[in-house]
């Protein structure tokens, strides 16, 4: 592998392993306040996995040199985090966490397939693994969007609103990376743009089952800057309550 | 997890006279052979509302209990504790749905349940209005407080009531992984640097005296009720199951090199069992009637979940469905 090609595979990882520990925080956010104990239940789940996702690409990064996972997970800056911004914004209501799940886990569950076709054979076998994951977060998702979809005038309005205020930053899942071309040119993964279409006939056709209105795409502008580093005032603050612990003595083993 | 003190603040047994006398010695004579007692069968009146309060308690405890541990998953320090406690967080709330789902058989919904909760009608472990400050707070409920919800719920587990037992028997299980995880934790506080050996410290000399209250009153003060342990309701007594407690975990906590704060904690050698400072059961029952430190922010935090999540558990009910009686 040459440098350049092995430093675009580590964006590559980060981003991804980025958008899973930011997530997977957030998930878990929901523990002891879910709308019922069963999706408390589920959102922890999900966390867990997510986190655990993180991890294992952190660990993969190390391989390749980088410090090891809790370090760079507890010790980095906002500005050195290259999640995407949807995944940081705070859960709010139900219905803004459902519709980030949804949007958000579509992606992933199409971006592990992928994966498992990658020329790095490591993130291939992890990607696998995942993927089976993953299958999980989107049933979830289609059978809650499903079903509070087609519900209540009140659960439809909730979505509506979420899922227009939510695809601006959905959108910004797909922003390249700076060194997108070297990542598809190595077979590393498929790229952003094949990403975002194959997400995009998924999301309407669950939409389509649902009473909610399909998003005009054209006059939806998308929200970018979280894979340069670039966030909302929202993630530091995540980040100092995280680390809050871990800093009273980095060196220290808890 | 759940302490089980607060259950018994005396029942009157009146109804009893009005049970049929050949069904009552009938259900007596099934317990006292060890059968399990199952939704469908006769039961008396006052065994269902002692089963119902005991249970629902149980469920409170288990969600409420997630609040203050809960706080500490987003500030978990590393991927390995963070990982492992939102798994036993998401276990204490997995306890709660089966708790419910037991009480329900005995005929109150879970809506009724959570509704008696926020209202403050019904109770919950004393324990958890006390505020988690510190990492180590939540070290010492992983460990100590979950080691002290077992001692009580095995015995329970033995009970007359089968949906309950085997709802603990699951319980029982899980919860001994998180004693598990919290001494994992504990031992790496003790055997690190001394800000972690002072942060765990400082947890055990604020929890001891809630861990003392949470077993329940002295039994020589509680109202002691022949009937419910007759009938396999109450299996041991709250000194009995504070003793054990005291037995297990006592020599441990010495042993990692910390203290107790209670000069006259010390086993006699004479009676086997444990004497120790009487605890300030006044400042117990000012906590149980909503005086502690945090009664106000549990039940508040409750009361926005379920208000918040009011519009989802609309838009699931369907006007067609009608009620089902819990598997459990």
């Amino acid at each position: 592998m040459s440098e350049e090609q092995a430093i675009a595979l580590k964006e590559l990882l980060y981003k991804i392993a980025d958008d899973q520990l930011i997530l997977g925080h957030r998930n878990s956010e929901w523990t002891g306040f879910g709308p019922l104990l069963e999706e408390d239940i589920a959102f922890s789940s999900m966390a867990q996995d997510k986190i655990g996702q993180s991890y294992a690409l952190y660990q993969m990064l190390h391989h390749a040199g980088e410090q090891a996972p809790d370090t760079v997970a507890f010790m980095r800056h906002a500005d050195q985090f290259h999640n995407c911004v949807l995944v940081e914004l705070p859960n709010g209501e139900y219905d803004f966490s459902l519709i980030r799940h949804f949007l958000f886990d579509t992606a992933e569950a199409l971006r592990f397939d992928m994966l498992t076709r990658s020329s790095f054979e490591p993130l291939a076998d992890l990607a696998k693994k995942i993927k089976g994951e993953l299958r999980y977060h989107t049933l979830h998702a289609n059978t809650w969007i499903k079903q509070l979809g087609n519900a209540t005038p009140e659960s439809i309005a909730r979505l509506q609103t979420s899922l227009n205020y939510a695809l601006p930053y959905a959108l910004g899942i797909f922003e390249p990376s700076p060194n997108e071309n070297i990542i598809m040119d190595a077979g590393f993964f498929q790229g952003e743009a094949s990403l975002q279409a194959e997400w995009q006939s998924r999301v309407i056709s669950i939409l389509e089952q649902t009473q909610l209105n399909l998003p005009d795409w054209k006059t939806v502008t998308p929200i970018l800057g979280g894979r340069i580093g670039k966030h909302s005032q929202h993630l530091q603050p995540l980040l100092d309550e995280m680390s809050e612990v871990f800093k009273i003595d980095p060196t220290a083993e808890w | 997890m759940y302490g089980g003190g607060n259950t018994f603040e005396g029942i009157k047994t009146d109804s009893l006279a009005q049970e049929d006398p050949i069904k009552l010695a009938e259900f007596e004579a099934r317990i006292a052979r060890g059968e399990k007692i199952e939704p469908a069968d006769w039961m008396p009146a006052l065994y269902r509302k002692q089963l119902i309060r005991m249970i629902e308690q149980h469920a409170h405890s288990e969600i409420i209990g997630a609040l203050p541990e809960g706080t500490w998953i987003t500030r978990a320090p590393g991927f390995k504790r963070k990982l492992a406690l939102m798994a036993k967080v998401q276990d204490e709330v997995g306890h709660a749905q089966l708790l419910y789902s037991a009480a329900e058989t005995l005929g109150k919904t879970r809506e009724e349940m959570i509704h008696d909760l926020i209202t403050g009608k019904s109770k919950y472990s004393n324990i958890f209005n006390y505020p988690a400050f510190t990492w180590a707070d939540a070290c010492f409920i992983s460990w100590l407080v979950d080691a002290g919800a077992i001692v009580n719920q095995l015995a329970n587990a033995k009970g007359s009531y089968g949906p309950y037992c085997r709802a603990l028997d699951r319980i029982c299980a899980e919860e001994s992984f998180h004693l598990k995880y919290g001494h994992h934790c504990v031992i790496f506080l003790a055997t690190g640097t001394q800000k972690q050996r002072d942060m765990f410290q400082e947890a055990i000399n604020r929890w001891w005296a809630p861990m003392m209250h949470f077993f329940g009153p002295a039994d020589k003060i509680s109202a002691h009720t022949q009937v419910l342990m007759n009938w396999k309701v109450k299996m041991a007594t709250n000194d009995d199951t504070r003793n054990q407690f005291l037995d297990m975990y006592v020599p441990k906590i010495w042993e990692l090199g910390f203290t107790i704060p209670d000069p006259a904690l010390k086993k006699n050698t004479d009676t086997g069992r444990w004497d120790y400072t009487e605890p300030d059961w006044e400042e117990f029952k000012r906590v149980i009637n909503g005086g502690g430190p945090c009664n106000e922010e549990r039940l508040a935090v409750r009361r926005i979940a379920e208000e918040r999540g009011k519009w989802v558990r609309e838009a699931l009910r369907s006007p067609k469905a009608s009620y089902v009686m819990p598997l459990a």
